[in-house]
């Protein structure tokens, strides 16, 4: 039986990681090489590297920091942020990503997720969307731009648009329940996985171990991405294994 | 010396990485003369295999994979390598693949997540020295919308349930295949990469 994945998310500047409890605070936290054998040693299912630098010497750090990781940790692993054209993918493929995760570039320019997915392969292109609840109605639209910016578009409609494009996955955050720690939008989750073929990653509001039961269960996603509650090490990724194996979800452990 | 098959899909670092990792060195190709004259030759894989099909005999490395498999010499398969060992696909209509192994490539059946993708527990199949040092049912990672379904059934070495049993790995003769990425499977994947150059090369590593 195919197991739920367990992702932790490494948010990368300047070839170190780190941490922030906002977007003004932002803590050293480690090599990534290092934090990423780490959770390896761990368990952990896959790995997700957020590029959260703009210039292009941070990109070539970037690309330095994917080929240090792929020789050391042998679970796959996907690079996104600052992904916006097929060039780019090719750059972390060839250095040892497995695959690339597309967000604002995407929505301004879909023809980038048929195009990545022709050359590589859907399996490599992750579509990520970022979401909130319509001020008005019970829908949610999509943000760019790190959730700065509201596009109107609805959220179901462009998640199965991207599938139809070519995404092999799809990596929803809730920018309602973010960093909020009350728990992934179950809601939400269930509704974009249900009304895609492709597997769903959900991510934003995790604080406890049940908000990782329930998107699994409830929820209906395939995996579940997490950054601050294995940040600062509130559970472990074992921890978090054990629970959720416990109440009886297929776990790799 | 263990030759890789370049034809342009990109992203076969992994596979370079993990035999790097356990003590061998590999060189990446797409040259049929050094195909022909390595001692193992790897068929790695990702995206389409009508593409990649393409890509093969577009390149002549088709004809050398053939070359290779008759004489004997170790040959691995890896995802979509496993794939156009096929006599076809039915990826994007139907496409002649390799023809080494009997059978067909069919799409998983709906009802399901697709692609398959995760880590999943390889079911082994028979007894062989690729599997020693590693438990019946550890997870190994999968990531592919399609299967191979040989006519021959005693060529599966290991299957995954997937709602369905997918053939996760053929052994036929001197070629192994992989549906899994054994590159991608941690601590027991590299286990599997150690053994099987090891069955490869004995001495010559």
């Amino acid at each position: 039986m195919l197991t739920k994945r367990i992702i932790p998310c490494l948010d990368v500047t300047a070839g170190r990681v780190v941490k922030g409890t906002s977007f003004t605070q932002l803590r050293d936290a480690g090599d990534p090489v290092e934090l990423a054998g780490f959770y390896d040693i761990e368990d952990a299912d896959e790995l997700v590297f957020l590029d959260i630098t703009a210039s292009s010497d941070g990109r070539d750090t970037m690309v330095d920091v994917v080929r240090r990781v792929a020789e050391q940790v042998f679970i796959p692993f996907t690079v996104g942020g600052g992904i916006r054209e097929v060039a780019d993918m090719r750059l972390m493929l060839e250095a040892g990503a497995d695959k690339v995760s597309v967000n604002t570039a995407a929505v301004l320019n879909p023809d980038l997720i048929t195009d990545g997915a022709k050359k590589f392969g859907s399996q490599c292109i992750v579509l990520a969307i970022d979401v909130k609840h319509k001020e008005s109605g019970e829908d949610w639209e999509v943000l760019t731009y790190g959730g700065r910016q509201s596009t109107g578009i609805d959220a179901v409609e462009w998640a199965q648009k991207g599938v139809e494009l070519g995404a092999g996955e799809i990596l929803l955050t809730s920018w309602d329940a973010d960093g909020q720690k009350t728990g992934y939008d179950i809601d939400l989750t269930c509704t974009i996985s249900e009304s895609v073929s492709v597997p769903l990653i959900a991510s934003g509001g995790a604080g406890t171990l049940e908000h990782l039961y329930d998107a699994l269960t409830e929820g209906k996603a395939d995996a579940v991405l997490a950054a601050s509650i294995f940040h600062f090490k509130t559970y472990s990724i074992r921890a978090v294994k054990e629970y959720l194996q416990g109440r009886g979800i297929p776990i790799r452990l | 010396m263990i030759a890789i098959i370049d034809y342009g899909a990109g992203n076969l670092r992994s596979v370079v990485n993990a035999i790097a990792r356990v003590g061998y060195k590999a060189m990446v190709t797409s040259d049929a003369k050094e195909i022909l004259g390595a001692d193992v030759v790897i068929l790695p894989g990702v995206g389409a295999a009508r593409d990649t099909m393409d890509s093969l005999v577009e390149l002549g490395i088709d004809k050398a994979i053939h070359q290779v498999v008759a004489s004997g010499r170790p040959f691995l398969a890896i995802c979509i390598g496993l794939q156009v060992l096929f006599s076809a696909t039915e990826e994007e209509g139907w496409h002649e693949c390799l023809g080494i192994v009997p059978g067909t490539v069919k799409r998983l059946p709906e009802g399901r997540k697709i692609p398959h993708m995760g880590w999943n527990q390889l079911e082994q199949k028979i007894k062989h020295p690729i599997f020693d040092g590693i438990p019946d049912n550890m997870n190994f990672y999968f990531v592919h919308s399609y299967h191979g379904v040989p006519e021959d059934k005693s060529v599966i070495a290991a299957t995954t349930d997937y709602g369905i049993s997918i053939c996760a790995m053929i052994i036929k003769d001197n070629v192994v295949a992989t549906q899994f990425h054994p590159e991608k499977s941690g601590e027991y994947g590299l286990k599997m990469y150690a053994n099987y150059f090891k069955m490869a090369l004995g001495d010559k590593g």
